[in-house]
């Protein structure tokens, strides 16, 4: 479905991702894992044709999309959920449903897709998408935009961010829906290990190159021990051995 | 009534005949046809150019339409016009005035509206202003609005002006009394080389009243607008004023809030912005399918909406 070769991108001397090359099969659903600092929303905004690769080609559907705008790549059937939501003066959340799903969602469809995430639909529908409404309330009609957009590939930036405990158990639910209805692939960047728990798929960033790809099986087991070695060695760090620490390297 | 002028009246007053309940419509400077009912009465005024829109105590339910079309160019149309609401009425008001002006001359509305709302009373005042035509003529629209709120009295009110108006004051007085309320709710656009100047002047003078004025406006290409307002608290009360514009293009904005505490228990409120429309807005709207241009549209018209 989606190929990505040889991408590389820069910004102010520091080369954010090196040569990138990817494989996305259809009906996949997978998580980017890695580092802050480490490419994934860059990659992310790349796909999407928010941000343009400073070198390299993208492939949709065996197209070459590379030059595309994003509307055009919106069109072909690429939806992006941002890390941060955007607020909107006026436009309501049934306004955004509707734009999402091309005007072609019946208000009670577009009911369902609220309460998916969580949201009681006659208390948001005709509510405006603007400051008024919580961090974690415009992050969930984030994701039923995208879940309302039914799109072949679907990319969420960090959705877990700002997401409470309780939406967090329906966003899983929402993710294994929207896979099993949609039948395309989706993507989502995070460090949450109950998201890596639903992935068909990992791809491990680090330094703006892909250090590993492979099942869950393979993946998740690594992430994992490689997480709790790092949770021990911090356990192990006292502040008394960690000045200890200090003074001996200094 | 000809094509151009059902057409004008639908912009204004979304009619398509003739309204239900008591209505007035003028054109040209002359009331074309009036309806009243049994609690609702409208009498032509004797000195001056406009009517009296008298509505009995206790009315509940009930509309008035007023609308003024101008199709001929060279013409300036003052109306004075006085609402007397009953005590305890509870009504909507439909005014407007739409220009459809294809000569070279300047057509012209300038409409004196006075609100006088016994105790109790209730009034939607619902005003729209559309201008359009071929002509080079302007088409030009000065509304004044007096409000008087007596006691437990309440008025919202919805003004919008979208399209088509070469230049327009619009000026909106109002006192109001114990535990009266005002709500005002202001929709412009002006684009070319369109100018269009909002003054609200609010005296909180009963205890426990409130306003609360939201303008909402986008100046396009050269246009350029101005927002007055002044929030005098006289006693304990409340007042918010919120104005947010979009600017696009060459226009220009220019917002100058005041609000004056007379009172240890006034509570005044000012919040304005004045910006471009966000690029996060576009992009978003971008990724669900839309074009610029039609992410644009659709961010202008939600925020007018």
């Amino acid at each position: 479905m989606l190929e990505l070769k040889n991408i590389s991108f820069s910004r102010e001397k520091k080369q954010i991702l090196k040569d990138i090359n990817l494989n996305i099969d259809d009906k996949k659903l997978i998580v980017i894992t890695g580092p802050n600092g480490s490419g994934k929303s860059t990659l992310a905004k790349i796909i999407m044709g928010i941000m343009q690769p400073d070198s390299g080609t993208i492939l949709f559907d065996g197209k070459d999309i590379t030059n595309m705008n994003i509307t055009q790549r919106a069109k072909m059937g690429i939806g992006f959920a941002f890390q941060q939501p955007v607020k909107f003066k006026g436009l309501t959340v049934k306004d955004l449903i509707e734009i999402s799903s091309g005007n072609q969602m019946k208000i009670c469809d577009a009911c369902d897709v609220l309460a998916d995430v969580g949201l009681c639909a006659q208390e948001y529908i005709n509510r405006e998408v603007n400051s008024e409404l919580s961090g974690g309330e415009l992050k969930r009609i984030e994701i039923a935009m995208l879940a309302a957009k039914k799109s072949k590939l679907t990319i969420f930036d960090e959705p877990e961010a700002g997401i409470d405990l309780w939406s967090f158990n329906n966003l899983i639910s929402v993710f294994e829906k929207m896979h099993k209805e949609i039948q395309g692939s989706i993507v989502i960047i995070s460090h949450q290990e109950r998201i890596l728990n639903i992935a068909d798929e990992i791809i491990l960033l680090s330094n703006g190159k892909i250090s590993d790809h492979g099942s869950r099986e393979k993946i998740l087991p690594q992430i994992l021990n490689k997480g709790k070695a790092c949770h021990k060695l911090e356990a192990n760090i006292t502040p008394e051995n960690c000045d200890k620490g200090g003074k001996d390297n200094g | 009534m000809d094509k151009i002028e059902k057409d004008l009246l639908k912009k204004i007053a979304d009619i398509e005949e003739t309204p239900m309940g008591a209505y007035n419509i003028r054109e040209n400077g002359k009331g074309i046809s009036r309806n009243t009912t049994a609690n609702i009465d409208i009498v032509t005024k004797q000195d001056k150019p406009g009517i009296d829109i008298i509505v009995k105590a206790n009315t509940k339910n009930e509309s008035v339409h007023i609308p003024v079309i101008l199709t001929q160019g060279g013409f300036n149309d003052v109306v004075y016009n006085d609402f007397y609401i009953g005590e305890n009425a509870d009504i909507v008001i439909v005014a407007g005035c739409g220009i459809h002006n294809n000569s070279c001359e300047t057509a012209e509305h300038d409409g004196i509206h006075s609100f006088h709302l016994e105790k109790g009373a209730r009034v939607k005042y619902i005003e729209k202003h559309y201008g359009e035509g071929e002509g080079s003529g302007d088409k030009i629209l000065n509304p004044q609005t007096i409000v008087n709120l007596q006691d437990g009295a309440y008025m919202e009110m919805e003004t919008v002006q979208i399209e088509g108006v070469t230049s327009t004051v619009r000026e909106t007085k109002a006192e109001l009394g114990k535990d009266s309320s005002l709500v005002i709710s202001e929709r412009i656009m002006t684009s070319g080389k369109q100018t269009a100047k909002t003054i609200f002047e609010v005296a909180l003078n009963g205890e426990n009243s409130s306003v609360h004025v939201a303008s909402r406006s986008v100046a396009k290409n050269e246009s350029s607008q101005e927002f007055i307002s002044k929030v005098d608290g006289n006693t304990k009360c409340f007042g918010h004023v919120e104005c947010d514009a979009i600017i696009m293009d060459n226009a220009k904005v220019l917002s100058d809030p005041k609000i004056v505490a007379n009172h240890i228990d006034a509570s005044l409120i000012h919040e304005a912005a004045i910006g471009k429309i966000a690029g996060e807005q576009l992009i978003k709207l971008m990724t669900l399918g839309l074009t610029e241009k039609e992410a644009e549209e659709q961010i202008i018209s939600g925020f007018l909406k």
